[in-house]
């Protein structure tokens, strides 16, 4: 065998061995509904839920708990499915959340409430924005 | 009135950028598929006049957009979304390239630059080089282009000279009165607000266009069925892109490091991947074409990579503005609506590039022979494969949002693969091995390079370079155990990079020795592989034994809610209470005010603020590091966004350093915190605010009375305070009373920690009524009242209202020996720049020979 076809071999090895592991490490899109199932499963692993937040007729975010300090703070997320769910973040409110609608989730459920150890903002498009003030 | 004339002037410029560029393309195609030579050279003068024209449009619609941008002309959506007329004129040249369509005119601008260039050093490729060059061009004018297809409801590109009123037509101020214009911009995203943001997207989209350059020779020879002769002039380029782009990408890091609070330079997000990867194919393209240069091997293989090169060029551009990534990146993007046009841009090269290749494949000559192991062809190039698999593992996983489109909408499957949850910690578990085999391949690979040798004496040259890397790495190891403990020095993978990236250093310092001696200006490769090796090593360092210092020694919890991590991590600072963190003596000392035009920190309390929140007046001079920054009763500008948080930090020796962590409230943007950085040699203090205690939303305690004489000591939030006079007033603000009104003002002294305080509160019979104004002492927490006189004993009431004082909850944390990671990057720069030299020369000197 040539050198050449050894080299060949290793690299589409490695190549597979990469799409192995991407496909095995990757983590998935679900709703609250799955997410739950998958965590009375037993299975530990972080999953992204993409949801949106609900607000008043003023705007405002509804069902914001803020923790003792500002350190923490929760917040109900309605996912893809509808769903309603209690998330609580064990760090300071991201900047920019208040101005959010859409945002995803990662993390998991520890007993009925969502863990997110991450969360990710999606802001309004400056096109879908049709206030200007005055 | 509304500006109309400058945006029309600058949509006429795009418009004429786009028809230039394609008339550019079909001239130059004439001219490279022409017989005769004066018809060459009639469709060459058509096709350089028509790029002429296309690059001074371009100007020009950079020109009209900055003008726009400038005078502040809000009637424009480019203007409104992303500029506001306080912003100082520096940061109004980020606006610029703020908004997508401002990239696009940047990246078109750098490649009209380069265009020129070309044009101009070489006559023999121009051809069908511009060829290519005029075609990218138009798919970047139609970008911008924003014209609807009459007949079709279909919009073609987005322009930045669209007004605020044709965007937001349904905003009822519009409907109203459509002459409308705001008298206020929405203001840059206060994380842009950095110079770093000045230069790291120019730098960036330079390394963008640079990598056009060698795509387009490579092209071109195939065409020309010049299959060997195209590496010569596009290998100076090819450099010249990897160095612009590898400092761009660095550039990106440095600001995220400075600018965002998540501790670090690099978080693996799809928007840093996207250039990442790129960047590795493209040093790997480097190293095959030096390696054709050398021994006629690798032609192949460097026509893929370069081609690959610019293919993912297009396609990480298509991830950032397609919106495709918007459920997996922190970055909120856009979408303008181009995600099928930046498709079109990317397949269309595509197809032409794998045609091209596949139509002429059996022709591009191969050298049969074997290639020995023991020879520098075959260590290069495995070389070469590492950096395209360390790509290939960043790829996949950044490329998952696109699987699943693909699956979701063109098979109608359904896939809802998310990337992975804990990217830095993912992707390092790979990249760290491949980087390792990066580290000695390129130690080892030098002498293989420079040296035709056999494997005997390979041990013999390498013997000097392993003893040193095995002393240093003992040292190393030592340090690291003193510095960290024993339980640091377990994890191999650290310990293996460690040991790679110090042999490489090595190995190549003695390359570098030897070259200096004889022919210094052959030293680029050995010096940016110095540079490597200490970046790894650098970043092993900074990012594997970062550590956080802020930790929670008040033995208070925060919140029981919170969780252990932050109850760990974050240290609570009260207002003058000093702390101890990382051997120093840390202290808060109050927030702080930043001024306009003289660099410096106010004190809030030395001001008073007025109804205009960008300015404020001096209550008494202004003194800041010895310098006078203002007089008392100086009227003076600030950026009533910026609140900085002054931490003192007081080392064992006495010497004190000040940190000046940033939190940025934007009305319209919301809030940012920014990190301040002490810099050592050996290491950084990195630290930022997390939370803080907010003034205006304190909940104050019920208030409590005292009656007291003058100069009768009183305790007010158990600080000392004493009444020291109170004198009748005719003023209050800048509201003159009247002859029957009475009012009188008390100066109470409050002793803080460090400096005494006077509170000024009113008493005012006004129309008959009783009025207080009260005064805060922001600084101790405490609000005094003079709530009533009594004349007939002396005696004076005084309310005294209390809140929890000021904090700042902070994060800290060291980066040891950063600065390698620095100063490995200046190497590998330096080591770029000598090689761009070279390969230039070398290419001038064959033309001069009239050989191309």
């Amino acid at each position: 065998m040539k050198k050449s076809h050894i080299l060949i071999i290793v690299v589409i090895a490695v190549a597979i061995g990469i799409l192995v592991s991407t496909a095995g490490d990757a983590s998935t899109y679900v709703g609250f509904g799955e997410a739950y199932e998958m965590a009375t499963a037993g299975n530990k692993k972080d999953i992204h839920v993409v949801g949106e937040l609900t607000k008043d007729v003023s705007g405002n975010i509804m069902g914001i708990e803020q923790g003792v300090d500002k350190v923490s703070f929760s917040f109900v997320l309605v996912d893809e499915n509808g769903k309603q769910q209690k998330v609580e973040y064990r760090e300071p409110m991201p900047q920019d959340f208040t101005k959010s609608e859409k945002v995803v989730v990662i993390g998991r459920y520890e007993g009925d409430v969502f863990i997110a150890s991450k969360i990710l903002l999606k802001c309004p498009s400056k096109y879908q924005e049709q206030n200007v003030s005055v | 009135m509304i500006h109309y004339f400058i945006g029309d002037l600058g949509h006429f410029f795009v418009i004429t950028s786009f028809v230039a560029a394609l008339a550019s393309a079909f001239s130059y195609f004439k001219a490279t598929n022409a017989g005769s030579l004066e018809k060459i050279d009639f469709w060459r003068k058509n096709g350089s006049l028509s790029f002429y024209t296309h690059a001074a449009a371009v100007l020009g619609i950079c020109v009209s957009l900055f003008v726009i941008i400038a005078n502040h002309y809000f009637e424009y959506h480019y203007a409104y979304s992303y500029s506001d007329s306080k912003l100082p004129d520096h940061y109004l040249v980020s606006t610029f390239w703020n908004g997508q369509e401002g990239s696009f005119l940047l990246w078109m601008f750098w490649q009209a630059v380069l265009g020129i260039i070309i044009i101009h050093t070489n006559k023999f490729w121009e051809g069908p080089v511009m060829v290519v060059f005029a075609l990218v061009q138009a798919f970047l004018a139609s970008m911008i282009l924003g014209v609807v297809l009459p007949g079709f409801d279909f919009r073609i590109g987005s322009s930045p000279f669209v007004l605020l009123r044709d965007v937001m037509h349904d905003a009822p101020i519009f409907i109203s009165q459509p002459d409308f214009i705001p008298a206020e911009g929405n203001g840059l995203n206060p994380l842009l607000q950095n110079y770093w943001m000045v230069i790291h997207p120019p730098t960036l989209f330079l390394g963008f266009s640079a990598t056009l350059v060698p795509f387009s020779f490579c092209i071109a020879g195939l065409w020309l069925k010049k299959y060997s002769d195209w590496v010569r002039p596009a290998l100076p380029w090819a450099l010249f892109a990897g160095a612009v782009l590898g400092l761009g990408i660095l550039m990106g890091g440095y600001w995220a490091y400075e600018t965002l609070n998540f501790g670090g330079y690099w978080n693996w997000d799809p928007v840093e991947n996207a250039v990442y990867v790129p960047w590795l194919i493209l040093i790997a393209a480097i190293h095959t074409m030096i390696t054709y240069k050398n021994s006629e091997t690798a032609l192949k293989a460097s026509m893929i990579l370069v081609i690959t090169v610019f293919i993912l060029i297009l396609y990480s551009t298509f991830l950032t503005r397609s919106g495709i990534l918007g459920d997996s990146s922190v970055h909120s993007f856009t979408d303008l609506g181009l995600s099928g046009q930046l498709l079109i841009y990317l397949l269309f090269f595509l197809f032409i590039a794998i045609a091209l290749c596949i139509w002429r494949w059996k022709q591009i000559p191969t050298t049969s022979k074997e290639v020995s192991t023991y020879s520098r062809e075959f260590w290069v190039f495995i070389g070469t494969l590492v950096l395209c698999l360390m790509g290939f593992q960043v790829l996949m996983p950044t490329s998952i949002p696109v699987w699943n489109s693909i699956v979701n909408n063109v098979f109608g499957g359904s896939s809802n693969m998310a990337p992975p949850a804990d990217q830095i910690g993912y992707y390092t578990k790979f990249q760290l091995w491949f980087a390792i085999a990066v580290a000695l391949l390129s130690g080892v690979g030098q002498y293989f390079w420079w040296k035709k040798i056999e494997v005997r004496q390979l041990g013999k040259e390498l013997l000097a370079p392993i003893l040193i890397t095995f002393v240093v790495f003992v040292v190393v190891l030592q340090v690291l155990i003193f510095q960290f403990g024993s339980g640091s020095i377990r994890n191999f993978g650290y310990l293996l990079i460690l040991f790679a990236g110090i042999f490489t250093v090595s190995a190549n310092a003695k390359i570098l020795f030897g070259l200096l001696k004889a022919s210094p200006s052959l030293s680029g490769g050995a010096v940016a592989h110095i540079g490597i090796g200490l970046m790894l090593v650098g970043i092993m360092f900074s990012s594997g034994y970062s550590k956080i210092v802020s930790l929670n020694n008040t033995g208070l919890l925060y919140s029981s809610e919170a969780g252990d991590e932050y109850n760990r991590d974050n240290l609570l600072l009260f207002i003058n209470e000093p702390r101890t963190m990382a051997g120093y003596r840390i202290e808060f000392k109050g927030d702080r005010l930043e001024p306009r035009e003289k660099s410096g920190y106010v004190d809030p309390n030395d001001v008073e603020f007025t109804d205009n929140p960008f300015m404020v007046v001096a209550k008494r001079d202004i003194i800041y590091e010895d310098e006078k920054l203002f007089n008392a009763q100086d009227t003076f500008e600030i950026f009533p966004e910026n609140r900085y948080y002054e931490i003192q930090l007081t080392g064992q020796s006495g010497k004190q350093h000040r940190l000046f962590p940033r939190i940025q409230d934007n009305p319209t943007m919301g809030i940012a915190a920014s990190p301040d950085i002490k810099r050592d040699i050996t290491k950084d203090l990195y630290a930022h605010v997390v939370d803080l205690n907010d003034p205006e939303k304190a909940e104050w305690k019920e208030q409590e009375e005292v009656r007291i004489a003058a100069n009768q000591e009183f305790f007010a939030n158990d600080y000392v305070a004493a009444l020291e006079k109170v004198e009748r007033v005719f003023s209050i603000g800048s509201v003159k009373l009247d002859s029957v009104d009475v009012a009188v003002k008390a100066h109470i002294r409050v002793k803080g920690e460090y400096e005494d305080y006077i509170a000024q509160p009113i008493f005012l019979i006004r129309n008959r009524m009783v009025g207080r104004i009260p005064d805060e002492v922001s600084d101790l927490g405490v609000q005094l009242t003079l709530l009533n006189i009594h004349p007939e004993a002396n005696q004076f009431s005084i309310g005294i209202s209390t809140r929890q004082k000021d904090y700042v909850i902070l994060k800290a944390m060291e980066k040891p020996f950063i600065n390698v990671l620095w100063l490995g990057t200046l190497m590998v720069m330096t080591g770029f720049g000598i090689a761009i030299v070279r390969r230039f020369r070398e290419f001038e000197k064959m033309r001069e020979k009239g050989l191309e």
